[in-house]
């Protein structure tokens, strides 16, 4: 009999890191291509419509980037906490906890206006850190599981933030639960050479190497590490498991924030309940991607954007409903999460002894 | 305050009670099975959602509301085996398989009802489970209303608890199941094979959270709307831990959390206290963090939960 087997390997091959994410995502799509068959639509139309289409103008391209950047900083936020096993599904309410932070500070008359982007952006990192610490400090302090947290206070927030829309906070001259706009001079400016481009996009493209020093070059980065492969080895290597969680924790939810703040200062210029369609979750997908590597999570937080901005023109186009980008993020997700085995394990095939057969 | 406490604490008070909590039992029940054959179900979330979707979407085409029940339970039987599929046969991170099993579930459910659906002005909507008075039963004082003329999907609800609960201490299976959990080695040493238990556990797991996904579309409300889980199943997750993984006392944990739900909604249609709404749909969530808090320290997870089972390794 036939049987296939899974071995140990000793080493990964580096052309896996970049083939792995590939493989997902081709398989991905293929698993996917059913539904799009389903909804009567021509597979590759569709594809084409979803994945082309992001990139065909210049505007279009611009529109991407702009969408790219909260994903590259809550992809960041979740590599960053899973690398220390911290499991932060909190970037969504640390991105809004982010846009409040910078939206106040956006309507305030007496910051001098040269100060006033780099309080929004400071301000919307704090905010998200302080909203990421809260479940850091719960784990820590009292052993409270930060999956569950982490997704019970995206809904608390959400709700205090639909709350101050309706109430204290709401703008007088909008029919909608929205915050006062941030003043004109705290818009963030648009970069030079580019239409669209604000100061928000700049902030995630430099995040993606900061974070790749930190993890890779700083002492902290050597902690975080630590604490997630091995937390009792850590421990005994004299690194405090919970000063470092919760170190990752604010700087989890400061990246997050930032995506926040940049949705804020950059395009929204406001507070409203639908800010993110999701970022927060799409991070978690951007981050297994990227193998939790903040160099990968650039061209994943791309791949993503463009997805997210292509699937509204192909429904138009061919009435496949929108709602297939986000089948596509969980499919993805599990494809690629499948795809590590063979980082771990090579398939070999082989007859099957009487020792393996009972192995369901 | 004495009089708003009588005010608020009627027999309807408690009826409803009932009814919020039934699609929690049955999502805290699939959790708790799943946890202890060693395997956290993250997928909670969309399986209730997708669920939901399926069993609407039966109930609406059949024009049967068991149809429904039965669509979603099996939908979430599938997605439970899923679960198996990725985190026993594969052996994958348990928390992101669920993440990623919520997320394809959610994708699916809006996916699927747009197809079918497309974008109506008005949602299409079924006539919901009506409350099936127990004969005899249903007249008793207070007792009667407020446990015996529920939905039957309530009495099924605690009827799969008594059964879980007898299941787990007192049968061979419920053995298995729990040293599958505590200790998978011993477990396949004593000739039982693990995976397949865990398998039967995320099966049951799956059509459980189904159920209670089914209850909120097709009895509680009569039709599906994007929102209609909004963090339930998570917060059946914190009640499994809550209840120390022992059916009853997630079931009290349940019944508790649907009692600050139906304060919370009676202290917002009484008027009496001028606060935002949205602060009152917040406070469950709230005060569930808060129990995990005081629970946790002492909380002792199944052993082998989070952890993979491999035969062949040591």
């Amino acid at each position: 009999m036939i049987h296939l087997r899974l071995e140990r390997r000793s080493a990964t091959p580096a052309w896996l890191n970049l083939a792995l994410p590939l493989l997902a995502l081709a398989a991905a799509l293929i698993l996917c291509s059913g539904l799009v068959a389903l909804a009567g639509a021509d597979v590759l139309d569709a594809y084409a419509q979803l994945f082309l289409t992001p990139f065909s103008t210049g505007f279009d391209l611009e529109q991407t980037a702009i969408k790219a950047a909260p994903l590259v900083l809550t992809g960041l936020a979740v590599a960053i906490a899973f690398r220390a096993r911290f499991w932060n599904i909190g970037g969504e309410g640390q991105l809004y906890a982010g846009a409040v932070g910078a939206a106040f500070l956006g309507t305030q008359l007496w910051l001098p206006i040269g100060l006033i982007w780099p309080a929004m952006i400071l301000a919307g990192a704090l905010a998200g850190a302080a909203w990421a610490l809260l479940p850091a400090y719960l784990r820590t302090r009292f052993k409270v599981d930060d999956v569950v947290t982490t997704l019970l206070l995206n809904f608390i927030l959400l709700y205090g933030i639909s709350a101050l829309l309706d109430g204290p906070w709401k703008n007088p001259r909008s029919a909608y639960p929205t915050s006062p706009p941030i003043r004109p001079e705290a818009q963030f400016p648009i970069l030079p050479g580019t239409e669209q481009l604000h100061l928000g996009v700049l902030v995630a493209l430099l995040a993606v190497p900061i974070l790749w020093f930190i993890l890779n070059r700083t002492t902290f980065g050597f902690a975080v590490k630590a604490v997630g492969e091995n937390a009792r080895a850590a421990a005994y290597a004299g690194i405090s498991t919970a000063r470092t969680i919760l170190a990752t924790a604010a700087l989890s939810g400061a990246l997050a924030g930032l995506a926040g703040a940049g949705e804020v200062g950059g395009v929204h210029y406001q507070v409203m309940a639908d800010l993110s369609p999701g970022y927060g979750y799409t991070g978690i997908v951007i981050a297994m991607l990227a193998r939790l590597n903040p160099l990968g999570v650039l061209p994943a937080a791309i791949f993503y954007a463009a997805m997210i901005t292509g699937a509204e023109g192909m429904s138009r186009a061919t009435g496949v409903p929108v709602f297939l980008a986000d089948v596509i993020q969980g499919v993805s997700l599990l494809t690629m999460l499948t795809a590590l085995l063979f980082t771990q394990y090579r398939l070999r095939i082989a007859g099957s002894h009487p020792g393996t057969a009972r192995h369901a | 305050m004495h009089d708003l406490l009588a005010q608020l604490l009627q027999v309807g008070f408690f009826a409803a009670l009932i009814r919020i909590a039934t699609p929690l039992i049955f999502a805290t029940l699939g959790e708790l099975l799943a946890e202890r054959s060693g395997v956290l179900n993250l997928g909670v979330e969309g399986i209730m959602l997708f669920s939901a979707m399926t069993g609407f979407t039966a109930s609406y085409y059949s024009g049967s509301l068991w149809t429904g029940v039965a669509a979603a339970a099996a939908t979430g039987a599938v997605m439970g085996l899923l679960m198996g599929l990725l985190t026993v046969t594969l052996g994958l991170s348990q928390h992101v398989s669920g993440l990623g099993v919520t997320m394809l579930c959610s994708g699916f459910a809006f996916f699927f009802y747009r197809l079918i659906f497309g974008e109506p002005s008005q949602p299409p909507s079924i006539q919901p489970f009506r409350a099936l008075p127990i004969p005899g039963l249903s007249d008793l004082p207070f007792i009667g209303p407020v446990l015996f003329n529920q939905f039957a999907l309530s009495y099924l609800a605690f009827a799969a608890v008594l059964l879980a609960a007898l299941a787990l201490a007192h049968t061979p299976w419920g053995l298995s199941l729990r040293t599958v959990g505590e200790n998978p080695r011993a477990a396949d040493a004593a000739g039982v094979n693990v995976a397949r238990i865990r398998y039967q556990a995320l099966l049951l797991s799956g059509a459980l959270m189904g159920i209670g996904g089914a209850y909120l579309s097709i009895a509680q409300y009569n039709a599906f709307t994007f929102g209609v889980i909004s963090g339930r199943g998570w917060v059946a997750i914190a009640l499994v831990v809550f209840g120390q993984w022992q059916p009853w006392r997630s079931t009290l944990g349940a019944l508790l959390f649907a009692f600050i739900d139906a304060l919370q909604l009676r202290l917002q249609a009484s008027g009496l206290i001028h606060v935002p709404y949205q602060i009152f749909l917040m406070l469950p969530f709230v005060l569930t963090i808060v129990a995990m808090a005081l629970v946790s320290r002492n909380a002792r997870a199944p052993a082998a939960l989070l952890i993979p089972f491999r035969r062949e390794e040591r």
